[in-house]
């Protein structure tokens, strides 16, 4: 290129130089994506900033093992800890999850195997797609009018997992469908030309491959649902004792938080911060696993 | 299929049944009065241990016909009326452009190509003079008999080479004997020598050539009669290609075999008849010397030759 006439080439650099004006744009377009970045920075960093100092300064040795006491009124008296929300929350979190993943994963199966493109499995889509719309309210709305209303009964943990439950059914459905659907098709078309039947490709081949990424979906919901509070506020409640009966009232950290977070009284309110820490941890380490779960996954 | 051929049926659903353990002892007694001579190796045996060994294998090749079979994708006809006939024993090479219906054409032989949604055949594919498409035939035992190898070799992810060959048995439910059936069935792919002491890795980590094998013993190892390839060699290298197609005439012995190709060369290497397709109508089928050589339609010439395709 340098060899043959220098004119030439200069005129060749000259065309293919990028122009002030783009230059300009480009500047202002990278400018303006940085600050839109930093901007979305400052309430995460302030978020983890303020959980961590008033979260930190609320947790004590008993934090974790007693239950809150109730009893506020005197500077002095003892106010207790979460334990009961803490387990509340995975009491409840558990049996919503025995009922909305394997329902949820099954549904999952029959849209991708079975119902594939027809009108019904079009139709379920929707709804499911609808469903994931729906505000947590509703959902604690519609257990409260169905199941207390309803039966004339009170507040018990297990309607507030049915609530829970609702919320976390199509979030499971669409992250199994979206793996599901990643599983090859060479798969499933080389089980059934050895001669198996369309469930055990499903149980033995489908299933077992698209595992790490469902339980990756799976976790996510869990999650989900572990933070909701506006579905447990009418459904479980809010009681201090520990219980394993989900048959009564139910503590939980998102309901206990905002209980506390009423209160007039400030230690009261840090208490409220501490479970807010907790509850935010607990979320943590299980996207953590759902990290490494997903890392193992052999699709995609 | 059950009412026409009972016993047939019966060593399907139950492999612990008098006739398979009849039929075996044979094969056994071939085993251990020649060891490793299984006729796996068929070039280096001797040629009457050879004999025996395809003279005892655990189910018979058939033949397969067609009769006016036609293929669609919803209204669009894929393959237009196809007599056609893959004698029992013999390598039947499917030949012809891109599009031309070939693989659609396959996929009908053991009722693969209804699995894509709107797809259906009409016409018949005859089994051993049983109709796959009747009224008796199950779709699931109509592909234990003719089993296909695809384009792509796609072991099982989850599962270790053993498990692969295995899952074909697991999968259909028979489960008698399968480390012996998971062996013969790698020995008959021309695998074993390379994965006997590392059954247990993974078979996603073999190289494309050993999956596309093991693809291969997985289909074996649930003894079809019929087995169908769907350009095999397609994703793979040339020494590769050299060790399927050396396969394929050892597999004759065992099962019949049509295999579609986009490569004459290997059509007129390992075919022992060649079809050739045009537009989803056959053209022309015939010993694959002739079809090669001496043409009697000029479409097919010019299809080999080169001029188009």
């Amino acid at each position: 290129m340098s060899a043959p006439g220098g004119a030439a080439s200069l005129e060749t650099l000259g065309r293919l130089a990028v122009s002030p004006g783009r230059r300009r744009k480009d500047r202002l377009a990278r400018g303006a994506i940085l600050t839109a970045t930093l901007l979305a920075l400052v309430p995460l960093v302030l978020i983890v900033y303020y959980l961590l100092r008033k979260g930190l300064g609320a947790w004590s040795s008993d934090f974790f093992t007693t239950d809150p006491t109730g009893s506020t009124f005197f500077k002095n008296s003892n106010i207790g800890g979460i334990k009961s929300a803490i387990l509340g929350t995975i009491e409840m979190v558990a049996l919503a999850s025995a009922i909305a993943v394997p329902i949820g994963v099954a549904v999952a199966v029959w849209l991708v195997e079975y119902g594939r493109d027809s009108l019904f499995a079009n139709v379920v889509r929707f709804f499911v797609d609808v469903l994931t719309g729906v505000p947590s309210i509703v959902f604690g709305l519609f257990v409260y009018i169905v199941l207390i209303v309803g039966t004339g009964t009170s507040y018990a943990g297990w309607k507030g997992s049915i609530a829970l439950s609702l919320l976390m059914l199509p979030v499971v459905v669409r992250s199994a469908e979206v793996i599901l659907n990643l599983v090859p098709n060479g798969l499933r078309e080389s089980a059934l030309a050895l001669g198996a039947p369309r469930w055990r490709v499903v149980g033995r081949i489908v299933l077992p491959t698209a595992l790490p990424g469902m339980v990756t979906g799976v976790l996510l919901a869990v999650a989900r649902a572990a933070g909701e509070t506006a579905p447990l506020l009418f459904t479980a409640a809010y009681t201090h004792e520990t219980t394993t009966n989900l048959g009564s009232f139910m503590n939980s950290l998102p309901v206990q938080i905002y209980t506390d977070v009423t209160s007039p009284t400030p230690r009261v309110v840090e208490r409220a911060w501490g479970a807010a820490l907790t509850l935010v941890l607990l979320i943590l380490v299980l996207n953590m696993v759902a990290r490494l779960v997903s890392r193992r996954s052999r699709l995609a | 299929m059950s009412s026409t051929r009972p016993d047939e049926h019966v060593t399907d659903m139950d492999p612990d049944s008098t006739p398979e353990t009849a039929r075996r002892q044979p094969e056994d007694a071939t085993a251990s009065g020649v060891p490793a001579a299984d006729g796996v190796r068929a070039p280096i045996v001797a040629p009457q241990a050879r004999e025996r060994a395809a003279t005892t294998p655990s189910k018979k090749a058939v033949a397969v016909k067609l009769d006016g079979l036609r293929a669609f994708y919803g209204d669009a006809e894929q393959v237009k009326g196809i007599d056609l006939q893959f004698n029992a024993n013999e390598v039947t090479a499917i030949i012809g452009p891109s599009g031309c219906g070939k693989s659609t054409m396959v996929r009908c032989i053991n009722r693969m190509h209804e699995e894509i949604p709107g797809a259906h055949a009409e016409g018949r594919v005859l089994l051993d003079d049983v109709d796959v498409y009747g009224a008796g035939a199950d779709v699931v035992a109509v592909r234990r008999a003719i089993g296909m190898v695809f384009q792509k070799p796609n072991p099982f992810p989850t599962m270790s080479i053993f498990d692969n060959v295995a899952a074909g048995l697991r999968l259909t439910a028979r489960r008698g004997e399968v480390p012996e059936k998971v062996e013969r069935a790698l020995r008959g792919a021309g695998l074993w020598e390379e994965v006997s002491d590392r059954l247990s890795e993974p078979g996603a980590g073999l190289s494309g050539g050993q999956q596309q094998r093991l693809c291969i013993a997985r289909s074996l190892a649930v003894e079809p009669e019929v087995l169908l390839m769907d350009e095999p060699c397609s994703a793979l290298d040339p020494i590769a290609t050299l060790k399927i197609e050396e396969l394929i005439d050892e597999l004759k012995q065992r099962v019949t075999i049509v295999i579609v190709t986009h490569n004459m060369q290997q059509a007129a290497r390992v075919a022992d008849r060649t079809a050739f397709m045009l537009a989803g109508e056959l053209v022309e089928v015939g010993a694959t010397q002739e079809i090669f050589t001496k043409p009697t339609d000029s479409r097919t010439e010019e299809y080999v030759t080169g001029k188009f395709g």
